[in-house]
């Protein structure tokens, strides 16, 4: 049925990324494809936890499984935006979730008024007017833990049913910012990991809630007694998709957990990171933030093990 | 006393829990058209055409207006009719309203709006206070005031400043910057019209019926008698809904137009648009101390970022230097504001109007003479604080102040002195005053300021009065007095209020002005209504007037019901009035409108919060307030514009400003435009100190505005006490602590604020003598 | 940017259930449940600050879950349970959370007080007994510039006494 209609239909989960986005026209549809009719179920294992694309972030964040094996996920579910919010949001939206920047998430009138760019009716980036790409940035606070809880997503479409690595979803670009064709339908996320993975989200925004993030670390830890045996970092909100910290992976493997370690951890995450000048606060400032949420992440996990809850 | 003083709900606390209450975009008349509006896309452009014709020729469209159609200008204050409803000559920010349209959908009339052709001739924008001081490059804003896009000068010196500096044995000087904010009311602004047999009815989310009165005759040049303006129930105002507005002159030009109800409810984008927040204003400050700590003289400067349009503006740049005085007793004392024309939404009134700037300012001045001169801050403050009943130098009379109590109780609560001291935790204290009513009325005239009038049949009871319950409760207020003098109780009395064709005149709910004086209004209508009571009741039973007790629900020995009944008999139909003028007690100076009030409210802050001096994050763990309100006709509503005002005080101080980027608002929304959230707001322990002010009714004075005004301060006292680093500049946003605390670490000044103050060409000082000794006493005897 | 107007906008019938009540209405598909709630069911009660899931102003109970309904499509509630503010009470009696509200002064402008007032049945119908904290976290989306909270926290509070 996407494909019938083209570029001029979209799916629509719970709505809430896509209507506020309609109503500023941002997007132009004429056909919205309810996804209503998906199952809404979490399949829980040991190692591994199903859940199926229409479960609410609110269900997700209260799942009392996923709170205790994939703490992290739960964490960055239940941090999404407000309570009435994640009532409606989707897991499968929150992958879905269009990359932001506040030349861009404004009304129609108002980008009228700025002059368009690039990712909708324009052409030039108003935030690197020499760049030839978009830079809009990647805000969705589930994909950075989906990725560090090596995830894969199920993928429905008229040409097959397939499975991607929630890292391979996305692509280094605010316009074309998922790898997915656009005819597909996610249908579920499988995360995975092992008996001693331990996972922690942190969140850096202006307020207590409602609030996209600004910056955001996703650490998923395999660890044995003090060793890190392997290690995720993905970052959200600094790039236009979620930005893995490879070399503070690479760091941390067969290291001890101690304060020297993590902090040097942190350092090497925060390096890649180059946050523009198009969402909340200066991104001078996000950019140093970086490296304290990647802290308080490891610090999360580390604490965990050492049974301090999470 | 049986109903003043209580708790009790409000009055209209049911319809508002059920959802029953009525505001303005709540109405839909049969056949109402929907109203949108176009605005400018360019902060400065001439227009050189509108081409409306493709517009009309939408189906469903079935009015557009320009502004040829409604040409007159108009303006809250009468020196500054700068604004036309809709503009057709030139723009003067991203927003400035330009064309109209009626359609039968609220989308059909969007549609039309983008089909209009707008030719500009775009011209350079003006940004900033500092770009407005200098000679534009294309042309100015407006084309009154200056030099430049100077809108207005205010010079005043009171007393011999410069012999008091030279007496000082300590004087310092200070810069300081407070970032515009808005007020974003929960309800965005909406208003519907209709026009029936030659005349026009509107019901609007305004705080001032009457103004909108004024400013509707004069535009659409109608006899006041032909219009009639309802205030629906309203939304939240905070000042933002104090200025006539274009769309509510518009949907009633539609009106006239077609003849059908037209409605107009502006998207929240629009209301930024709107705007009249918080001035962003610039500040320098010098003050002369002597050894004793005692100021000896102050010199204080402003410059007000006013936005494209006067609105209050010349009252907001006089109360930048009005109330200083007010707080602590300064001998000597010279004043000079400023404020300029730039390309953005005109600024207005905000909770605390012209007042929370300077507020900043000086108190974050003197906690750092306090600091200089190696004293405790309160203790500086403390020795300088104003006493009851005395006149300031500006000529501010000053009846009740509880400005010492508010202090104790606040400064005991929080333990102030006895705080525990370590980096990342600190406390910060700081106190103001607030106006109840200005003394002067917005256009110059002798009449009162409010009137009521209560009308009893057969036990019933009906007060009308003009005044706006914008969320305050004055509805409660007067109905609660009116029932205190009759013995009844607050539900037993019938409102009828803000209704221009059924009520008698009150100005509206801004400056804090409505328990002062529709409550006083009240009071004196009610006494009459009580005396015609109670005469029936005596000359019926023969007992002697002044022996019957009016209570309960009863007159003497009759229920109420009776003794209504008597006085109709005797008296005719039953109808008394009440009014409030407030006392000429302004100083004999050209300016001196503006800082008299018939009282002042008193408030003390202490702000206890963590500061983290890796992010510069700020985590408020608690806020004690105590507020001097005279006498709390309600202590709930009291403590619900205490709370409600630190709320907004500790928004603007953290996290909420108005800024602009290339020539637009950065962020016209609620997500990106900060309010804080349930899990931001920190415990308030609120305290009332009654001070009885001999004025008020019943003793009492304001509330809505004063307690925001120590908020800032307070916090960035906290700030310092925890970091060691002064935030010169609100908001403090995360950002600016981190960089303060670089520059600590450098061994620059430990301070993130403006530099400097610019070069302003202020004329010459007025020289007012200050009021002799004992003015008020003086003049008590004559 | 061509901009297009829709003359023949698609309609539908829908059945929805709202506060306990089937109503059937013909309606534009695309229409929030945010317009079809105040302009076709003169549900005026459900109030709206943003109308981009910001505020919280128009949240309602969807099968007795908070939800904004300004981002939600009526055609895809048939079947489900809306509750508004016009909900709250049964018959003239009011909730016991709209008599707290009424009597601490938690309503100001009363405004945000039909969205509050549902987030906060939702909260006490899955927990009776709140901390405070946990009525901060369930009522996190919904923004009030009046009151400052405290009376509102103190109102819910109270409510859940007298429920309990
Ligand atoms: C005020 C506000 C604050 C927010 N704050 C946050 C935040 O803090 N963090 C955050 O991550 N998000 C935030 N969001 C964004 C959004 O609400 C969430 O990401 C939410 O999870 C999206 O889920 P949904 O089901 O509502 O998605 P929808 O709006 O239904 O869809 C979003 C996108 O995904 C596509 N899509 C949805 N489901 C599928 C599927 N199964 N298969 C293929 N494509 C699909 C849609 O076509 C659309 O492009 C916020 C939104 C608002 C309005
Ligand atoms: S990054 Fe540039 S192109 Fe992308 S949305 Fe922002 S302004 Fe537009
Ligand atoms: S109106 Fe603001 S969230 Fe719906
Ligand atoms: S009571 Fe006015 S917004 Fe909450």
């Amino acid at each position: 049925m996407a494909e019938e209609h083209g570029a001029r239909a979209m799916f629509v989960a719970g709505g809430t990324d896509l209507f506020p986005k309609l109503k500023r026209r941002q997007f132009e549809v004429e056909t919205l494809i309810g996804l209503d009719f998906l199952p809404r179920v979490i399949r829980n294992g040991s190692t591994e936890c199903a859940i199926d694309a229409g479960v609410t972030l609110a269900t997700a964040a209260h799942d009392s499984h996923l709170q205790a094996g994939f703490t992290g996920y739960a964490q960055a579910a239940g941090l999404v935006s407000s309570p009435p919010l994640r009532n409606a949001g989707t897991i499968g939206g929150n992958l879905c979730v269009d990359t932001r920047c506040n030349y861009y998430d404004m009304t129609y009138e108002w980008r009228k008024a700025a002059g368009f760019c690039i990712k909708k009716d324009g052409d030039i980036c108003l935030v690197a007017p020499s760049s030839p790409r978009c830079w809009a940035v990647s805000s969705s606070d589930t994909a950075p833990m989906a990725i560090a809880l090596d995830g894969v997503v199920g993928l429905a479409g008229p040409e097959g049913d397939r499975e991607l690595p929630v890292s391979a979803l996305y692509r280094d670009d605010g316009i074309e910012y998922m790898a997915k064709r656009p005819a597909e339908v996610l249908t579920g996320l499988r995360l995975r990991k092992s008996a001693n993975t331990r996972s922690a989200y942190v969140k850096l925004r202006r307020r207590g809630s409602i609030d996209f993030p600004i910056a955001g670390a996703a650490v998923a830890m395999e660890l044995d007694g003090e060793s890190v045996i392997g290690c995720r970092i993905v970052l959200s909100a600094v790039a236009s998709y979620p930005l893995e910290a490879a070399a503070a992976e690479k760091f941390l493997k067969g290291k001890r957990l101690d304060q020297e370690t993590i902090r040097e951890a942190a350092e090497l995450a925060a390096k890649p990171a180059k946050p523009l000048d198009n969402a909340d606060l200066s991104h001078f400032w996000r950019k140093r933030m970086v490296r304290v949420v990647v802290e308080q992440a490891i610090q999360r996990v580390s604490d965990q093990r050492a049974g301090f809850g999470g | 006393m049986k109903v003043v003083g209580k708790p009790l709900a409000k009055v209209d606390a049911a319809a508002k829990v059920t959802g029953r209450a009525i505001y303005a975009d709540d109405m839909l008349p049969a056949r109402t058209l929907h109203c949108r509006i176009l605005r400018s896309p360019h902060p400065h452009a001439r227009i050189v055409s509108i081409d409306t014709s493709a517009a009309r020729r939408i189906p469903g469209v079935v009015a557009v207006i320009t502004g040829s159609d409604l040409p007159v200008k108009f303006g809250i204050l009468p020196v500054t009719q700068d604004e036309r409803a809709l503009e057709h000559e030139k723009v003067r920010y991203v927003g400035d309203p330009i064309a109209a349209v009626a359609a039968t959908e609220e989308e059909i009339a969007a549609a039309a709006c983008d089909a209009i052709a707008v030719e500009y001739e775009v011209l350079e924008p003006v940004m900033s206070i500092e770009a407005a001081l200098a000679i534009p490059k294309d042309e100015r804003i407006q084309d009154y005031g200056g030099p430049n896009n100077i809108h207005k000068f205010v010079s005043l010196e009171f007393g011999d400043v410069d012999g008091g500096f030279a007496r000082a044995d300590n004087v310092r000087e200070d810069v300081f910057f407070f970032q515009g904010n808005t007020h974003l009311p929960m309800e965005q602004h909406s208003a519907v019209a209709t026009y029936i047999d030659g005349r026009v009815t509107l019901w609007s989310s305004t705080q001032v019926v009457h103004y909108v009165h004024r400013a509707l005759a004069k535009v659409l040049e109608l006899p006041m008698n032909r219009i009639r303006v309802i205030g629906a129930a309203h939304g939240g105002g905070f000042g933002g809904k104090t200025d006539p507005f274009a769309h509510e002159i518009i949907v009633a030009k539609l009106a006239m137009l077609t003849g059908r109800p037209v409605k107009c409810t502006l998207t929240r984008e629009e209301v930024f648009y709107a705007h009249r927040g918080r001035h962003p204003v610039l500040m320098w400050i010098k003050t002369g101390v002597t050894a004793d700590g005692r100021i000896s003289a102050m010199h204080f400067r402003s410059a007000l970022d006013g936005g494209a349009y006067g609105s209050y503006g010349v009252a907001s740049t006089f109360y930048t230097g009005a109330l200083q005085t007010v707080t602590y007793d300064i001998p000597a004392y010279r004043f000079e504001g400023c404020r300029v024309f730039t390309n953005k939404p005109p600024c207005g009134p905000k909770r605390g109007h012209g007042t929370p700037q300077p507020r900043f300012a000086l108190e974050l001045h003197l906690e750092k003479l306090a600091h200089d001169l190696g004293l405790d801050p309160v203790e500086l403050k403390r020795r300088n604080f104003v006493k009851p009943n005395t006149r300031t130098v500006n000529w501010l009379r000053v009846t009740s102040c509880g400005l010492e109590e508010c202090t104790d109780r606040v400064i005991k609560a929080s333990a102030f002195h006895q705080r525990k001291r370590f980096f990342g935790r600190g406390m910060g204290f700081a106190i103001s005053s607030y106006l109840s009513g200005a003394g002067t009325a917005i256009y110059w005239n002798d009449m009162p300021h409010s009137e009521v009038q209560i009308k009893v049949d057969r036990g019933g009871v009906t007060a009308f009065c003009g005044a706006m319950d914008i969320g305050q409760g004055s509805d409660s207020v007067l109905a609660t007095i009116v029932a205190e003098e009759l013995g009844l109780q607050p539900a037993d009395i019938r409102l009828v209020t803000a209704d221009t064709d059924t009520t008698p005149i009150d100005l509206g709910s801004y400056s804090s002005r409505v328990t002062f004086m529709a409550g006083n209004a009240a009071l004196e209508a009610a006494r009459k209504m009580r005396a015609l009571l109670v005469e029936a009741v005596a000359a019926k039973t023969g007992a002697e007037a002044s022996a019957i007790d009016v209570s309960e629900a009863r007159v003497g020995d009759c229920s109420f019901e009776e003794a209504s009944v008597l006085a109709e008999a005797r008296f005719g139909t039953l109808t008394t009035a009440g009014s409030y003028t407030p006392p000429k007690i302004a100083g004999p100076y050209k300016g001196s409108g503006v800082g008299p009030s018939p009282a002042y409210s008193y408030s003390a802050c202490v702000v206890d919060l963590d500061a983290d001096a890796r992010t510069g994050l700020i985590h408020v763990n608690k806020i004690w307030i105590a507020h001097d309100v005279g006498r709390a006709i309600n202590p709930l509503l009291v403590e619900g514009q205490v709370e409600g005002s630190v709320y907004m005080g500790l928004g603007e101080a953290l996290m909420e400003e108005q800024v602009f980027r290339k020539g637009l608002h950065k962020w016209p929304s609620m997500l990106e435009y900060k309010s804080p959230t349930f899990l931001d707001m920190p415990e308030v322990e609120t305290f009332i100190v009654e001070t009885n002010d001999p004025e008020g009714p019943y003793g009492a004075k304001e509330a809505g505005q004063g307690p925001l005004l120590p908020v800032p301060p307070a916090l960035c006292s906290a700030v310092y006490d925890a970091l060691g680093v002064w935030i010169d500049e609100i908001p403090v946003s995360p950002e600016k602590v981190t960089e303060a605390l670089r520059r600590k670490e450098k061994g620059e000044p430990p301070r993130y604020g403006p530099p400097r103050f610019p070069s302003i060409p202020y004329p010459e000082a007025i020289k007012v003598q200050p009021p002799p000794k004992d003015f008020d006493a003086a003049a008590a005897t004559i | 940017m061509k901009n297009e107007i829709t003359r023949d906008v698609e309609r539908v019938v829908l059945a929805l259930d709202v506060n306990g009540e089937a109503r059937q209405l013909l309606v534009a598909v695309h229409k929030t449940l945010l317009e079809v709630l105040r302009e076709d069911l003169q549900l005026t009660g459900t109030k709206h600050g943003c109308e981009l899931g910001e505020c919280g102003t128009c949240t309602v109970l969807i099968d007795g879950r908070p939800e904004l309904s300004c981002l939600s499509l009526p055609i895809q509630l048939q079947g489900r349970a809306i509750t508004t503010v016009e909900g709250m009470a049964s018959g003239s009696e009011l909730h016991p959370l709209q008599t707290a509200f009424a009597e601490l002064g938690a309503a100001q402008c009363g405004y945000c007080t039909p969205g509050i007032l549902l987030s906060a049945r939702a909260l006490l119908e899955e927990n009776a007994r709140p901390s405070r904290d946990e009525i901060r976290e369930a009522l996190a989306g919904n923004l009030c510039r009046c009151t400052g909270y405290t009376k509102i926290l103190q109102a819910i509070e109270l409510a859940a006494e007298r429920m309990r």
